[in-house]
């Protein structure tokens, strides 16, 4: 089949976009492959993999733009270039012909107010950009990942002497001052400051206390990094110092997996300093102690216990369920009654990296070690992400599922995918997934799960099997895809939803441990 | 007052380089917002540099 292409010297669109767009031009009849992307090395090697190669495409570099199209009809090719313009226009007359300067410096000149850079840019890129935001005086919130441990011990170290803010690389959440940024929620404002090392440990925080009726003041997003000892929690440390002097806020909630040893010494000394409340969740180590703090003991239990602080009560630990406990078993006996004695097994299939984590540890502590892409041991790890075994816990946010695709909280495909195939195993009781809402995140994510789901029933129900699927969304009802729609629109489905990923996976233990017992 | 403690006590406006969606979220949530247009540097901007490092010692 012949490829034709079509190529724009010195344009740039954000990979993001391209992506999108390209999915849709997919859908045009007659186009057996299409790739519309900057001419970078990953995209050439795409481009390669898909058969999509020509000799334009290989002259081009990072700042060229290609169309590649396999198509029998050239015909075909015409209505993929036209709806491509199309797509780019409506995109660029969406933009309302905002002036866009071409620099940092240019565009503070533009906005002498400007007092933060959100950069999202590629990787090899991106550690430049923040250096040149620090010297313009701005706080710089880096959403970009393959940023270098020394690049960043160098902009957090240039940050903290002139007293600024890096948030990040790999920083997914922020919310400053009740505006969002990122993937973040439209969270209620209140008296609660988070520190979190993880965005949807952030997400699944934050939202959780708006649905226990709190608030949050700020949540200030570190990157997965910043309290390994190569960084020294620079970043963390600052600010605690910050929400510590913060009058808005009253309780001070920390979210992180568990930091080296000398690091969290660090990390407690300077939280004894602060005159505030304190939550401190580590994931995984539940078991610590110390008079000073209060320890969660899950994301829900740490919101939780974070709105009892505000409110001036006491904390007390929260790891069961909102509904009462014999509408759960009701439950679970009726799920498990669906089930036949060849499925004992649970996938779980997550767009949030810290959320696949909790429910690896909330398993692994009811004794139940799971195969994973991100597993808790190493001999559990898959060898392919891909392939899944036994009982399997996938983070769909992997560099494996993400080289040259968009995250699957803005683009559902990779885990349509999975629950096709996981459904299609005999072996498969139960699949659990998350549904991230907010700005950044997909417009409808529970529609795209909602839609694969019913394609898979089809598929199972001629082989007159049943699979449970558990559910939960991490969202609010301010979010614009709305919380209590999303939820709606999964119960609809036949999906069990819960509120949290605690009570989501904790659901899914008991339905298995009930399946062992009765078959 | 540190400068973090000021941000958190200010409006925000960011400039957002990157991902136009989150400048887009920005402008949904009122907030002054500037997009830079963004380029990646040419690739032969080290030697365009030199070449003017070279001029500049002569």
């Amino acid at each position: 089949m012949p490829t034709f292409c079509n190529v724009k010297r010195n344009t740039y669109f954000d990979s993001v976009t391209l992506m999108i767009i390209s999915n849709q031009l997919k859908e045009i009849d007659g186009a057996a492959e299409v790739l519309a992307g900057m001419a970078t090395d990953l995209n050439k090697e795409l481009a390669e993999n898909l058969g999509l190669m020509t000799s334009d495409i290989r002259a081009l570099e990072a700042n060229d733009f290609f169309l590649a199209v396999q198509a029998h009809d050239a015909a075909v090719f015409t209505e993929v270039t036209q709806t491509l313009e199309t797509l780019l226009k409506k995109k660029s007359s969406s933009e309302t012909g905002d002036y866009r300067p071409p620099t940092t410096a240019s565009a503070v000149r533009n906005l002498p107010q400007a007092n933060i850079a959100v950069i999202s840019l590629p990787g090899q890129y991106a550690a430049a950009e923040a250096e040149k935001a620090l010297d313009e005086g701005l706080h710089v919130m880096l959403f970009s990942d393959g940023v270098s441990l020394a690049d960043e011990l160098r902009l957090k170290q240039k940050a903290h002497e002139k007293g600024l803010l890096v948030m990040g690389p790999d920083c997914g959440t922020a919310i400053l001052g009740g505006t969002a940024l990122c993937f973040a929620n439209a969270v209620r404002r209140g008296k609660i400051g988070i520190v979190g090392a993880s965005g949807t440990g952030i997400q699944e925080v934050s939202t959780l206390i708006d649905k226990f009726g709190g608030g949050v003041s700020h949540a200030i997003g570190t990157g997965g990094r910043d309290l390994k000892a190569e960084i020294g929690g620079i970043m963390m440390l600052d600010a605690i110092d910050a929400l510590g002097k913060d009058e808005g806020t009253e309780v001070l909630v920390i979210i992180s997996k568990p930091p080296a040893a000398e690091i969290t010494a660090k990390i407690f000394d300077k939280l004894r300093t602060v005159p505030k409340k304190v939550v401190v969740h580590f994931l995984g180590s539940d078991e610590m102690e110390d008079a000073d703090f209060t320890f969660g003991k899950s994301l829900e239990d740490t919101a939780c216990k974070a709105v009892l602080l505000a409110e001036g009560k006491e904390p007390e630990d929260f790891v069961g369920f909102t509904a009462p406990l014999a509408e759960i078993d009701r439950t679970v006996e009726a799920q498990a009654a669906k089930l036949g004695e060849t499925q004992p097994y649970l996938r779980g299939l997550y767009s949030g990296g810290t959320l696949a984590y909790e429910a690896l540890l909330l398993l692994a502590a009811e004794g139940m070690d799971c195969y994973s892409n991100i597993p808790l041991k190493s001999e559990y790890k898959l060898e392919n992400a891909a392939v899944s075994r036994e009982n399997t816990i996938i983070d769909f946010g992997e560099d494996e599922f993400t080289v040259g695709k968009p995250h699957p909280m803005i683009d559902a495909t990779s885990r349509q995918e999975a629950i096709l195939k996981e459904a299609a195993d005999p072996t498969v009781g139960i699949i659990l997934f998350d549904v991230v809402l907010g700005y950044g995140a997909h417009e409808n994510i529970a529609g795209e799960m909602v839609s694969a789901i019913q394609k898979a029933r089809t598929q199972y129900a001629a082989e007159q099997r049943e699979i449970v699927f558990v559910g939960f969304v991490c969202g609010t009802e301010g979010d614009r895809q709305g919380l209590e729609k999303s939820e709606s629109l999964l119960r609809e489905s036949g999906v069990v939803v819960f509120p949290s990923n605690a009570q989501a996976v904790r659901f899914a233990q008991k339905l298995l441990e009930a399946k062992k017992a009765g078959g | 007052m540190s400068k973090i403690t000021e941000l958190l006590n200010q409006d925000m406006a960011a400039i957002n380089l990157g991902l136009e969606r989150f400048y887009d979220d920005l402008k949904a949530q009122r907030v002054e917002c500037a997009q830079v247009n963004w380029k990646p540097p040419a690739a032969n901007q080290d030697k365009i540099a030199s070449l003017l490092a070279g001029l500049k010692d002569r």
